[in-house]
Formats: structure tokens, C-alpha cells, sequence
């Protein structure tokens, strides 16, 4: 039982985002956001990560809602999962987001985690989050890259010491929607594309986004862009309750008598970043959208994969949503 | 190094056990008797105050440990550690044990509540985040007079539960979801249920239950 035990921090409830910055700042590294505490309170339970000070977000209400605006909508980082699985406009505009928020964790936590702590929220290989001092805890080794490493759910692309993948079902869904997060810092607000905003172990190996310590994503703001377009959401997990993807895959498509004319595809749980499928989209862009095409650019999903040991299911799962993301969207 | 796969979070800490824990294990049972005896519990002190030497006040402008928790239409002063979750403060403060720890870890609903009309785990929940908001637990279920909700008596008809540990879960999450669509199809209601594990693997006869409950209620 004392394993289950948090080790003990102070805990402060800022009303507004001014308040949280302050104290984020203050606290430097020994502070630790929490908005729906879902990914947030297993690491302090496994005591893999012991923070003095936990600033809880879920007051600021100005970070709350989605609202529609001239180029779009804005989703405040704190509208919980649910709010997006059920929100009427997203479902009849970007409904690949409602579909991958409808496929994340369990009710439960759908009606608690919110959206800018599923994209933040840290990887989940188990090496690391039981605590051990691997590469990414700021350690010398990775565990699950070797030969008795258990793998299965590790990466296949962009491995930099690090195997570790993207979790979030969110994620590939904004990158495929070109969404922008907007980061607030003490020094102002700056907006990063969905695409930049998650990043490898090249870029950085203790971080999975390009946030830092004392700043805050406010919120995400999805473009007109590709409202209304053609998409595609499925995730494959061992079961369909709580579990994390093995791979996850969402698309956007553009399609004008029956050709395409503009496509996003995006895959989670292959690499630390959801990651683009650039070669398919160049292979489907300006083709018939069949079968054909489908398989003909499925068919690049997988080039350059590099899998570990006890992950190469993975190759042909992900072309295999590939290719029905062409088809049936 | 030891082989990372067998490997215990934990089991390289340093930090030996907090003052007074080893001997607060023992009286444990004893504790919790106590707590729901009397009922007040507000100064409890020992088993969750891991790392808290006594007389340590917070920091400034951090909580206030005593709160008001509205929980099954009552007010309830307690007091709450910054680090405590609710499920905690539920079974050891305020003496509702009937909603269940098991994971701890967000993966088995047997600690499902609800707050402000949705389904949360409560052992996946900071107290001091509940504010304002209403929590409802299986014991604000029944009656006046002690009778049982419409849907607890529909899972005894339909013989729902097996060990029934983790059925106040099960319950919780089907009060909402009758809130929220009090017709569902089988398989609305497959969905609404499927943050709560089973290990007795009920859920058929869980199914049957919540069916029934929606066409008595
Ligand atoms: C059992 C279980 C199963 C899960 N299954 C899935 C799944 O299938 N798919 C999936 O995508 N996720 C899954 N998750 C992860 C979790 O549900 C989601 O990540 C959830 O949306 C997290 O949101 P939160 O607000 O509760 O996060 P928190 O725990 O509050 O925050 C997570 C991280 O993000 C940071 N953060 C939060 N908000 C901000 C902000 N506004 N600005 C800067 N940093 C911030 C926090 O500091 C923290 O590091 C699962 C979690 C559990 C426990
Ligand atoms: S994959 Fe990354 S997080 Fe996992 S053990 Fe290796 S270095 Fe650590
Ligand atoms: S005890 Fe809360 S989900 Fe298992
Ligand atoms: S009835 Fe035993 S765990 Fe569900």
C-alpha cells in the first residue's frame, strides 16, 4: 500500500493563467502541471516522479469550452476528452477528432482528462514509467531496445537511443487537421503547429513536445482548412477499453469527382512523434481514390521502418490502416 | 541492475518508509473501525500523512487542508492532504467504503463515482479538485427509508453481480448512463460500462441488469 502512496507536495489552484505562469515559473522544475490529473497522478503513485508542487489548471476558466471563430474553432486546453467526443460542431466537421477522442482510455477518463494533457502527456513505456534510469529519465540505456527487451509496443521509425512511441489518440487526428497550439509563456503567447509541436528524442530525449518548464498550452485552434473533408480514424489495441494503440492511424482527403486532391495522413504508436505518412500522400495526390491507389501508396507507409525485436506485426498493421484509410474514408 | 522486467516501481528507493507507517500497518483495520464508528475524522492523522511531519503548515498560497465536500447531498467538513485522493477521503475520512479501491491506477472502475452528473474514478481524482461540485457515491442511492434504488434492485433481480466487488462501480456508471439516454440499446449501454472491469467476468448478467433498470425506471 505505501507503493500506492503519493509522496506529499504542495498543491495551488491558480483562477487565472497569469496566476498559473507566476507560480510555473517560480517553481522551475520542481513544479508540475496537472489539468485532469489522469497521466499526471500514476507517475506520482509509482513515485517515478516526485514534484514539491502541483499547480492544478482545472480552475482557469478562460481555458475551458470550444468556441467557433472566423478561421475555425478553438478548443480550450482544458475541454476534457468527452467534451470533444461529443461536441456537435467537431462531430459534423472534423469528425475524425471526435472519433479518436471517442477511442481514448475509458469513459472514465474521457469525462476527466482533457485535451492539453493528452497531447502533453508523457510516453508510456513501462521501463521508464515504473521509474527505471533509462535514457529518457536522464540515464545511460535504453531497456527495451535490447535483446531481451520487451518491445512490443516500441517504435519502428526515429529511434535516437530512446524506442519509445507517441500514446495519444488526439494527436495524429490535430496533425492531420493542421491544427495550431497556442503556448503561453511570461514573455507572451507564440503558436506551434501540431506537426512541430511533438518531438523526437533527436530533438530532445526527456521531452516528447516543445513545451517547457513554465509555459502552458491554452488552448488549439483547428483551420477551416479541412472542415467537412472525407476522414478516417482507427486505432488497434489489445482491448478496446483502456489500452494505449499499437498503432493508430487518421486521415484527412479531399476528393473532387473522384479523385484526390489533397490528403493528410498521420500515425500514432510507430514513432516518438505521430508521425506523417508524406511518401503515401504524394503516392494518393491527384489519383483515382480506389482500391488501387489505396494499396499502391499503402505500400510506402512502412519504407524505412526499422523494428525491434518483438514489433514487426507492426509493419504490416500499419499498412494495413494505410490503406484502409484511403479506401474507406 | 536487476533484470528491468521483474523490476517493482519502488524498489530502489532510498527513502525508507515515513515516520509511524510501519506501525500504523498494523492497526489498520483498527483505524478504519474507528472512522466509521464515530464518523468524525477530520483530524485523523498516521496513515495518510506520508511525509507530513506533524505541525507542518502549507505553504503560502497553497490549499487549505480543511474543506466542505458536498458528497450525497450533504455537507461534510474534512480534512484533506494536498496529495489525497478522493477515493481516500471517501473511504478513510467519511466512512463510505462502499465505493472500492482496486488498481489504484485508473484501470478497473471499482471506485467509480459520480461528480456532477458524470462518471469519475475517484481513485484517479486530487479531493481538493472537487471544489464546489456534487459527489455522488453507491451510498446516496437509496431511499429515505433505506430502500434500494430502482437499479440496484434490478441487478439483484437479474442476479448482476458474482463477487459483487466491483459492483458499486458498475452501478454508478449505469446511473449515468440512464441519466444521460434512459433507453439505451445493449450495446449504448456495453460502452457506458466499459470503464468497469470485472473479475468475475459478469457482464453479461450486468447487461441484463442495466436493461432491466431502463425499463423499470
Ligand atoms: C489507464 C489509462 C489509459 C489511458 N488510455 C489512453 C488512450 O487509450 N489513449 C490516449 O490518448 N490516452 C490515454 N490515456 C492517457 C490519458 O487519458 C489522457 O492522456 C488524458 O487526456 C490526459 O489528460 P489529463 O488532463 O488528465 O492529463 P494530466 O495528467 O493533467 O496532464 C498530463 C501531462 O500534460 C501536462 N499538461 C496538462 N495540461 C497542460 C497544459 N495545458 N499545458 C502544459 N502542460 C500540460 C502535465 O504537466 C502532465 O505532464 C490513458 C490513461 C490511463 C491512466
Ligand atoms: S524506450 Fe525510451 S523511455 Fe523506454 S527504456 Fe528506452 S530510453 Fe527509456
Ligand atoms: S481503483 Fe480506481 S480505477 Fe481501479
Ligand atoms: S462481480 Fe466479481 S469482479 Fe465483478
Amino acid at each position: 500500500m505505501a507503493k500506492d502512496m503519493m509522496t506529499r507536495f504542495e498543491l495551488y489552484q491558480p483562477a487565472d493563467i497569469a496566476g498559473a505562469l507566476e507560480l510555473a515559473g517560480k517553481l522551475g522544475p520542481d513544479g508540475w502541471l496537472i489539468a485532469g490529473g489522469q497521466d499526471s497522478l500514476d507517475w506520482f503513485k509509482d513515485r517515478a516522479k516526485r514534484p514539491g508542487a502541483v499547480v492544478d489548471l482545472s480552475r482557469i476558466e478562460s481555458m475551458r469550452g470550444i468556441r467557433e471563430t472566423d478561421s475555425g474553432l478553438e478548443i480550450g486546453a482544458l475541454a476534457t476528452v468527452t467534451e470533444i467526443e461529443e461536441n456537435t460542431l467537431i462531430k459534423s466537421r472534423y469528425a475524425v477528432l471526435a472519433d479518436a477522442a471517442s477511442r481514448v482510455a475509458s469513459p472514465q477518463i474521457r469525462n476527466v482528462g482533457t485535451i492539453g494533457g493528452n497531447v502533453c502527456q508523457d510516453t508510456r513505456c513501462w521501463y521508464y514509467r515504473s521509474g527505471i534510469d533509462c535514457y529518457r529519465a536522464g540515464g545511460s540505456t535504453c531497456y527495451a531496445d535490447t535483446p531481451e527487451g520487451m518491445n512490443r509496443e516500441h517504435c519502428l521509425f526515429g529511434a535516437d537511443r530512446c524506442v519509445a512511441v507517441s500514446p495519444s489518440d488526439l494527436a495524429p487526428a490535430l496533425v492531420v487537421l493542421d491544427a495550431s497550439m497556442v503556448i503561453q509563456n511570461k514573455a507572451g503567447e507564440r503558436t506551434v503547429s501540431a506537426q512541430d509541436f511533438f518531438i523526437g528524442p533527436d530533438t530532445d530525449i526527456e521531452r516528447m513536445t516543445v513545451i517547457e518548464a513554465g509555459e502552458i498550452l491554452t488552448a488549439i485552434r483547428i483551420p477551416n482548412t479541412w472542415a467537412g473533408a472525407r476522414f478516417y480514424f482507427e486505432k488497434v489495441a489489445d482491448r478496446n477499453t483502456w489500452d494505449f494503440a499499437l498503432v493508430n492511424v487518421a486521415a484527412a482527403i479531399q476528393v473532387e469527382n473522384d479523385i484526390i486532391q489533397d490528403i493528410r495522413i498521420a500515425c500514432g504508436g510507430v514513432e516518438c512523434v505521430p508521425r506523417r505518412m508524406s511518401v503515401a500522400e504524394d503516392i494518393a495526390r491527384g489519383s483515382a481514390k480506389n482500391e488501387e491507389t489505396a494499396r499502391l501508396a499503402a505500400g510506402s507507409a512502412a519504407r524505412g521502418a526499422v523494428p525491434l525485436n518483438y514489433n514487426h506485426f507492426k509493419i504490416s498493421l500499419l499498412e494495413n490502416l494505410v490503406l484502409r484509410a484511403i479506401r474507406d474514408s | 541492475m536487476k533484470d528491468p522486467t521483474t523490476y517493482f516501481p519502488g524498489d530502489s528507493l532510498n527513502e525508507a518508509d515515513p515516520p509511524g507507517l510501519s506501525a500504523f500497518r498494523s492497526s489498520r483495520r483498527a483505524f478504519i473501525k474507528g472512522v466509521i464508528a464515530s464518523g468524525a475524522v477530520a483530524a485523523s492523522s498516521g496513515y495518510l500523512l506520508s511525509g507530513c511531519a506533524p505541525g507542518e503548515g502549507p505553504a503560502a498560497g497553497s490549499v487549505e487542508r480543511l474543506i466542505s465536500l458536498n458528497v450525497n447531498g450533504r455537507i461534510r467538513r474534512v480534512d484533506v492532504l494536498p496529495n489525497e485522493t478522493l477515493a481516500m477521503t471517501l473511504r478513510y475520512k467519511l466512512g463510505l467504503t462502499g465505493t472500492k479501491l482496486a488498481c489504484d491506477r485508473g484501470e478497473c472502475g471499482a471506485c467509480t463515482v459520480v461528480i456532477d452528473g458524470m462518471t469519475n474514478y475517484s481513485c484517479s481524482t486530487l479531493t481538493h479538485t472537487v471544489g464546489s461540485r456534487s459527489v455522488r457515491t453507491i451510498e446516496g442511492l437509496e431511499g429515505p427509508d433505506g430502500e434500494l434504488h430502482p437499479i440496484q434492485q434490478a441487478f439483484i433481480d437479474e442476479l448482476g453481480p458474482q463477487c459483487g466487488f466491483c459492483t458499486p462501480g458498475q452501478i454508478m456508471s449505469t446511473v449515468v448512463l440512464l441519466e444521460r439516454n434512459p433507453k439505451p440499446t445493449r450495446d449504448e449501454a456495453r460502452r457506458a460500462l466499459s470503464g468497469n472491469l470485472c473479475r468475475c467476468g459478469a457482464y453479461d448478467h450486468y447487461l441484463n441488469s442495466v436493461m432491466r433498470a431502463a425499463e423499470v425506471i
